[in-house]
């Protein structure tokens, strides 16, 4: 059977200069002088100025090392981490209903929802939690309470992130939301589901691929961006570190305390993003 | 204006379409279109590209509303409550439950990508019906072996091909149990050897007794399985009839024209 099949098989033609009977021609890939050359010489640099850093002793290392893990450095790294999470979660949830309205057909919401994110984008976040921080010299009292006794400084942090990352995920949102195919709302209401279930079931799930890597830096922009409230005396990571060392003049070793402690938390998201990412694509080309 | 009535030749009329008309900004999309289809029947709309055949279509389950005119379905108008020589709009709710009567199945399939082939059939009859959860599954399970894909219940719409996503799609719109069937160009989207097994489905369906309105470029299908053929070019219904009459005999030159070229 097989000679009979060999017979059929058809015969390829056989290369130019190729001579019959011999084997097939080796390939040989063309030499990359130049990209070897420029590897090593990239690497001898990086090699140089690890060296420099590990050497110097101006950096400092085992006082780093000695403040890596005090209660106090501890203590500022919770507040960043529930701080950054409170400020995602309140910013996106307010962000989500800031695009629902964007999207809506009743024109004073969206206008509304437009102003809004205006307003809060077109200011320094500085300027931002200054304002809210100093609100009591326009409200004294809310609600019958002094307003300062009201919004300590760590409300105050909250309050102005969540406003100010709120603009950018409705954003964010709106984008992931016109991302999807309008055939999809379509079909949805022509099955007869109601809007709530269409945006929930529907629309979100498909939209949160488009969501997730703009989220993911806004997540991670935002454990460093609350390295601000450090200005209205709240303890966070840096204005733990900034403590010790207006009492030791220590400070760089304890910048790179606060450092190595953003490095470390970042790079956990980026991976954590990798894995959200992975089960929002759930149903596309490629996956499964 | 007449309300809904009962057709002279004996089956009720499922569908009515009084002089619908119906603008997208300056552009009049149908220029009054009367039509009536009886229950049990298959009616298949034929037309060149721009003659608002599909967007006829898109008003019977009031996804476009029109903006002269009424529509019933199974005498019921469309998003629509009728007060002495008024219409009045329908609140979305309501225009929601009226769908769930009337299925529709798209030239794209819009099955939803990020849910598997069960997901998608039962996701309407459990949100929109209210429906057990049990019950819909094994209903879905029962037409997803009628439209031959019992295997797939657990994949994914991407992996299947576009012949199994539209009969998917064609599970779905029945797993509302709707009295009409509203089918928009639905074998345009697929490669030419995946239209057949499609077209099948459709055809199992109109022996069963099911009324359809089918939007197609088939014609032989349209000779086959329809009861009436209906003809529209720029907004208008050109000519209606059996398909021996408007396939084989047409009355009017245009309708003689457009069959010359797609036959």
């Amino acid at each position: 059977m097989s000679a009979q099949t060999e017979t059929h098989a058809p015969s390829l033609p056989a290369p130019p200069d190729a001579h019959a009977g011999e084997s097939a021609p080796r390939i040989v890939p063309v030499r990359r002088t130049g990209r070897w050359a420029a590897a090593v010489l990239v690497l001898l640099l990086l090699a140089g100025a690890l060296v420099s850093v590990v050497r110097n002793d101006a950096f400092q290392w085992d006082v780093v090392g000695a403040y890596l893990t005090t209660d106090s450095v501890l203590r500022g790294l919770g507040l960043t981490l529930w701080l950054t999470g409170l400020v995602m979660v309140l910013g996106f949830a307010l962000g989500t209903l800031l695009a629902v309205l964007r999207l809506s057909g009743n024109r004073v919401l969206q206008a509304v929802s437009w102003g809004y994110i205006w307003l809060f984008r077109s200011t320094p976040i500085l300027v931002q939690l200054l304002f809210w921080f100093n609100i009591g010299a326009l409200y004294p009292q809310i609600l019958g309470i002094s307003t300062v006794n009201l919004l300590g400084p760590v409300t105050v942090a909250v309050i102005g992130l969540t406003l100010h990352e709120a603009a950018y995920a409705a954003e964010v949102v709106r984008g992931g939301i016109l991302s999807v195919e309008r055939g999809q709302l379509e079909a949805a209401q022509s099955l007869g589901l109601g809007p709530w279930r269409r945006l929930r079931r529907i629309v979100l799930p498909q939209a949160m691929r488009s969501i997730v890597p703009p989220a993911g830096n806004m997540l991670i922009g935002t454990l460093k961006g609350t390295s601000i409230v450090s200005i209205i005396a709240v303890q966070d990571l840096l204005y733990s570190v900034q403590l010790v060392y207006h009492r030791t003049y220590e400070v760089i070793p304890l910048l790179l305390v606060a450092t190595l402690w953003y490095v470390a938390v970042t790079s956990l998201l980026s991976l954590g993003q990798y894995y959200v990412e992975r089960h929002y694509a759930r149903g596309t080309a490629g996956t499964r | 204006m007449s309300a809904p009535t009962e057709e002279a030749t004996g089956a009720p009329a499922m569908v009515e379409i009084r002089s619908v008309h119906k603008s997208f900004g300056a552009v009049e999309v149908l220029r009054g279109i009367d039509l009536s289809v009886r229950a049990g029947e298959v009616t298949v709309v034929l037309g060149p590209s721009g003659s608002g055949k599909s967007t006829l279509l898109r008003t019977v389950n009031h996804l476009e509303k029109v903006d002269q005119g009424w529509i019933s379905v199974d005498g019921t108008l469309v998003g629509y409550r009728r007060s002495g020589n008024k219409l009045y709009e329908l609140r979305e709710r309501e225009v929601l439950r009226q769908r769930t009567r009337i299925g529709f199945v798209f030239q794209n399939f819009n099955l939803f990508p990020h849910l598997t082939v069960l997901e998608n059939i039962i996701e309407a009859p459990v949100a929109a019906l209210g429906r057990p959860r049990k019950d819909a599954v094994a209903s879905a399970e029962r037409l997803l072996a009628r439209v031959g894909l019992a295997d797939k219940a657990g994949s994914y719409p991407k992996q299947l091909s576009g012949g199994q996503q539209q009969r998917v799609a064609i599970a779905r719109a029945l797993a509302l149990e709707p009295k009409l069937l509203l089918f928009d160009e639905p074998t345009s989207a697929l490669d030419p050897e995946l239209v057949g097994e499609v077209l099948d489905v459709i055809k199992d369906l109109a022996h069963a007794g099911t009324t359809m309105i089918v939007v197609t470029h088939e014609i032989g299908f349209a000779r086959e399985v329809a009861d009436t053929v209906v003809f529209m070019d720029e907004g208008r219904i050109v000519e209606q009839g059996p398909p021996a009459d408007v396939l084989d005999r047409p009355a009017q030159e245009r309708t003689r024209a457009f069959l010359s070229k797609v036959l």
